[in-house]
């Protein structure tokens, strides 16, 4: 039907409405741009509560600065002391340069050359400063760099996990909804409760009895160690460690997901133009198509997008009870270690991805919406 | 109240809200008679207590109901005094010395060696303490000589504690089995005990004539109470039931709190419209940017790991949430509603029509996603335990699922300390989730319909 309606449409009307999608994606991204600066501003602002982001500096001054002292051929000849001296008359004018000993924010006309703002436009441009101790495996201590190669690792999984949910919820709804009362549409009503604990929960209980107790599977990681040389064993390895944490996902929000969307589609086949197709009749399948999943796509994929936000912040518990080398782990990791640049650092970039998240799914709803790309009311 | 009463008993034709509704009564019985039973300092002075409370507890022993589940008889613990359960005989040499036998005989059933053995000497004496050494007679007659030793000093509580099982002699002497298995397996079967009468005799040189001694044997059980101890001999029974009110406290107030600060802007952007309106909405979209959990994180590592920081955080994160755009499109059409009509023709202000009218008619249709919201909030605290940040003084589930994860609970098989907090967590969910669900079906009648 759709493919039809296009061929029929002028190829003005066409442009016309690629056009109404490109300014709508501008202003929504435009939007979101906004929000995510005022998040991570606002993330900052939390972060350096009590002085912790100015600390780290002020150690990660001294450390580089008495590096650069002792290293330093010229400054051989000084005894200890006189070195003493020197490093902190050194930290003591780097402090200066960069206004640590001014107030974090200013509110006077040079208010935007407080430090609150220079770490703003330092995160928006990811230059998140230095570990103390973790490193990268490429032995980098930048934080960016650090981050940039754990995040593969949480995406493949957690897109993998939530891709899965989203599609398998759809499908069993829609089978259900289709046989409404039926026992196993009733099942799905009762069990749907087993989706209130969350992911990390069930993964300690797969784990307890397919790691610990059957050994049947490892009881997590990314691939086992030492990791197989070719590349099938390897990708074979992978899938293997994926398997726990995957189900564990699943298990966690299949339930809740059937249910709602079970009932969405109900609310949605009992409209008038659903019956009056029924009556026409339009056989099922078309029907479920072009009259229920059609106009419910919009609220889908919020659902979606709710789902995706939510993956990330799952995701954090859920990689460290497996082990599993992504931007949680590396969390758990820096909070055992007291790392505060790498905790700072993970806070922005998890405000970004859900800055994304919501652009992309802004992106996909201008695409699916028809109010957007037809125009609404008031520009048609 | 009336109302109340209604909506209870529509509750009660639903088969899971009935159980959902028994499961929150347990609940919430268990966390009143927590907080009677344990007053909060007794608790967090019992959790943080490690040793000095619990030194008669065994380590990471089973509850004791698993032995009604195995076919083995497990042991628990026994402590054995000198002036209850053995014969005590003293000797004098020359004026001011004396020779004391304590003898102990004690039958042993169980089908597993003691965990752990300790013998507890609580001497009395004031310049010169007293010389003591162990026989141990098993059942089949080997006999033993161990632990040959003076006391020269005891601890604030009048104790010396000697660790059988860590008696270097012994561990020698037995080779690869424990010291335990090497007084109560039997010599020929190495794998299995052998059951009978052993006798422990303790011989105490007293060199004061004012001097005095008791003795405890502890055999520690690999068996114990309702819920088992943890790494540090403490009982998880206390953190099982102080859990319960910890989490239904956050879980409601965090729930509660947040849905009253998102209604009650929902209303008022729906209300006046305009640039209020959009300030709400925009406000919502840079919350949905803000990561919740990291900043949990953050606020627990730098600040306070303390449940209520954490709380009070959540809380202030959460007067702008993402359901308030749901709550908004259900305001947007409540606005212009025939009742909201006539307050307004009767003269009725803004904020009266927004408190009086437009928030109280919704409400019943927000009871069913705030009891669905709780649990999300319990295992929040348990999932900020897990991550290490959990309550430094409380004890709660979160933390004993933590300590159990972080001491390799799974890989050594201690299941029963990960199984009970997790269901404890599992069945509030339920508890709460089923009831929900009911509700739902009660306040939205477009879902009772179909």
């Amino acid at each position: 039907m759709a493919r039809a309606s296009r061929s029929v449409r002028p190829k003005g009307r066409r442009i016309q409405s690629f056009l109404r999608l490109a300014r709508y994606t501008l202003f929504r991204g435009f939007a979101v741009w906004i929000a995510l600066v005022a998040g991570i501003f606002l993330t900052i602002i939390i972060a350096n509560m009590g002085g912790y982001v100015d600390k780290i500096k002020i150690a990660q001054i001294n450390e580089t600065v008495s590096a650069s002292v002792f290293m330093n051929p010229a400054y051989q000849h000084l005894t200890s002391e006189e070195k003493r001296e020197l490093i902190q008359k050194l930290v003591q004018l780097e402090i200066e340069r960069l206004e640590l000993d001014k107030p974090f924010i200013r509110f006077d006309r040079y208010f935007w050359k407080s430090r609150a703002f220079r770490y703003l436009a330092d995160a928006l441009v990811f230059n998140l400063g230095f570990a103390e101790n973790i490193h990268s495996t490429s032995g980098s201590k930048k934080v960016w760099v650090i981050i940039q190669e754990r995040l593969p690792y949480s995406v493949l999984l957690f897109t993998t996990a939530s891709l899965i949910v989203f599609f398998a919820s759809i499908f069993v709804a829609l089978i259900l909804s289709r046989r409404y009362g039926s026992v196993w549409d009733r099942m799905s009503v009762s069990l749907a409760p087993l989706s209130t604990a969350p992911p990390w929960f069930y993964g300690i209980i797969l784990i307890m009895i397919f790691a610990a107790q059957l050994r049947l599977l490892p009881f997590g990681g990314f691939v086992s160690i030492p990791p197989p040389k070719s590349i099938w064993a390897y990708a074979l390895s992978v899938i293997e460690h994926m398997i726990l944490p995957l189900s564990a996902w699943f298990i966690s929000g299949i339930f809740a997901a059937v249910y709602s969307w079970r009932t969405f589609f109900l609310i949605y086949s009992s409209e008038d133009y659903v019956e009056m197709a029924r009556a026409k009749g339009v056989p099922g399948r078309a029907l479920e198509r072009r009259y229920i999943l059609r106009p419910t796509l919009p609220p889908i994929i919020t659902g979606f997008a709710l789902m995706l936000i939510s993956a990330w912040m799952g995701a954090i518990i859920t990689e460290s009870v497996f082990n599993w080398p992504g931007l949680g782990s590396l969390y758990i990791t820096a909070i055992n270690g007291f790392d505060t640049p790498v905790i700072v650092g993970l806070t922005m970039i998890y405000a970004y991805l859900l800055g994304v998240t919501v652009f992309l799914l802004d992106f996909i709803y201008a695409i699916v919406d028809p109010r957007i790309k037809v125009g609404g009311g008031s520009t048609a | 109240m009336r109302r109340l009463f209604g909506v209870l008993r529509e509750l009660a034709r639903f088969k899971a809200a009935l159980v959902g509704l028994v499961i929150l009564s347990f609940i919430v019985g268990l966390a009143i008679y927590t907080v009677i039973a344990i007053p909060y300092g007794e608790a967090v002075r019992l959790w943080r207590g490690g040793e000095g409370v619990w030194r008669y507890n065994p380590v990471n022993a089973e509850p004791a109901w698993v032995n009604y589940f195995t076919p083995k008889r497990l042991p628990t613990t026994r402590i054995l005094s000198s002036t209850r359960d053995a014969e005590v005989r003293e000797e004098a040499l020359g004026k001011t010395s004396r020779k004391v036998y304590i003898t102990y005989t004690f039958d042993y059933r169980a089908d597993v060696a003691p965990s752990e053995l300790a013998l507890v000497y609580k001497p009395v004496f004031e310049k010169k303490g007293p010389l003591v050494s162990v026989t141990w007679v098993t059942p089949d007659g080997r006999e033993i000589k161990f632990g040959r030793m003076s006391i020269k000093s005891v601890s604030a509580s009048g104790a010396f504690w000697y660790p059988i099982s860590l008696d270097k002699q012994l561990i020698r002497r037995f080779g690869d089995q424990r010291v335990e298995e090497g007084f109560f397996n039997d010599p020929n079967d190495p794998t299995k005990v052998l059951k009978g009468t052993h006798k422990v005799v303790i011989t105490a040189f007293l060199f004061e004539p004012e001097a005095r001694i008791e003795t405890e044997l502890v055999l520690y059980g690999t068996v114990h109470g309702l819920a088992g101890t943890d790494h540090r001999r403490r009982d998880i029974t206390i953190a099982l039931m102080w859990g319960t009110p910890v989490a239904l406290s956050f879980g409601l107030a965090a729930a509660l709190g947040t849905m009253i600060t998102s209604i009650i802007i929902a209303a008022l952007g729906a209300w006046f419209g305009g640039w209020a309106d959009s300030l709400v909405q925009r406000l919502t979209e840079i919350r949905m940017i803000i990561p919740t959990l990291p900043i949990l994180i953050m606020v627990g590592m730098f600040f306070s790991k303390s449940i209520w920081a954490i709380l009070a955080t959540l809380l202030i994160l959460n007067i702008i949430e993402s359901s308030i755009k749901s709550y908004r499109a259900i305001f947007l059409q409540e606005k212009h509603a025939p009742y909201i009509e006539a307050a307004r023709g009767y003269g009725a202000g803004h904020l009266r029509i927004v408190f009086r009218y437009l928030i109280p008619k919704i409400v019943p249709m927000l009871v069913p996603s705030f009891v669905l919201a709780v649990p999300g909030y319990v295992f929040l605290e348990a999932a900020l335990a897990v991550l290490g940040l959990g309550d430094p003084v409380l004890p709660t589930w979160g933390k004993v699922l933590s300590d159990a994860y972080g001491k390799g609970a799974l890989f050594q098989g201690h299941y029963y300390w990960v199984l009970e907090p997790a269901f404890m967590l599992m069945i509030t969910g339920f508890g709460f989730t089923m009831i929900g669900y009911a509700l739902d079906r009660i306040f939205n009648p477009r879902l009772r319909e179909i």
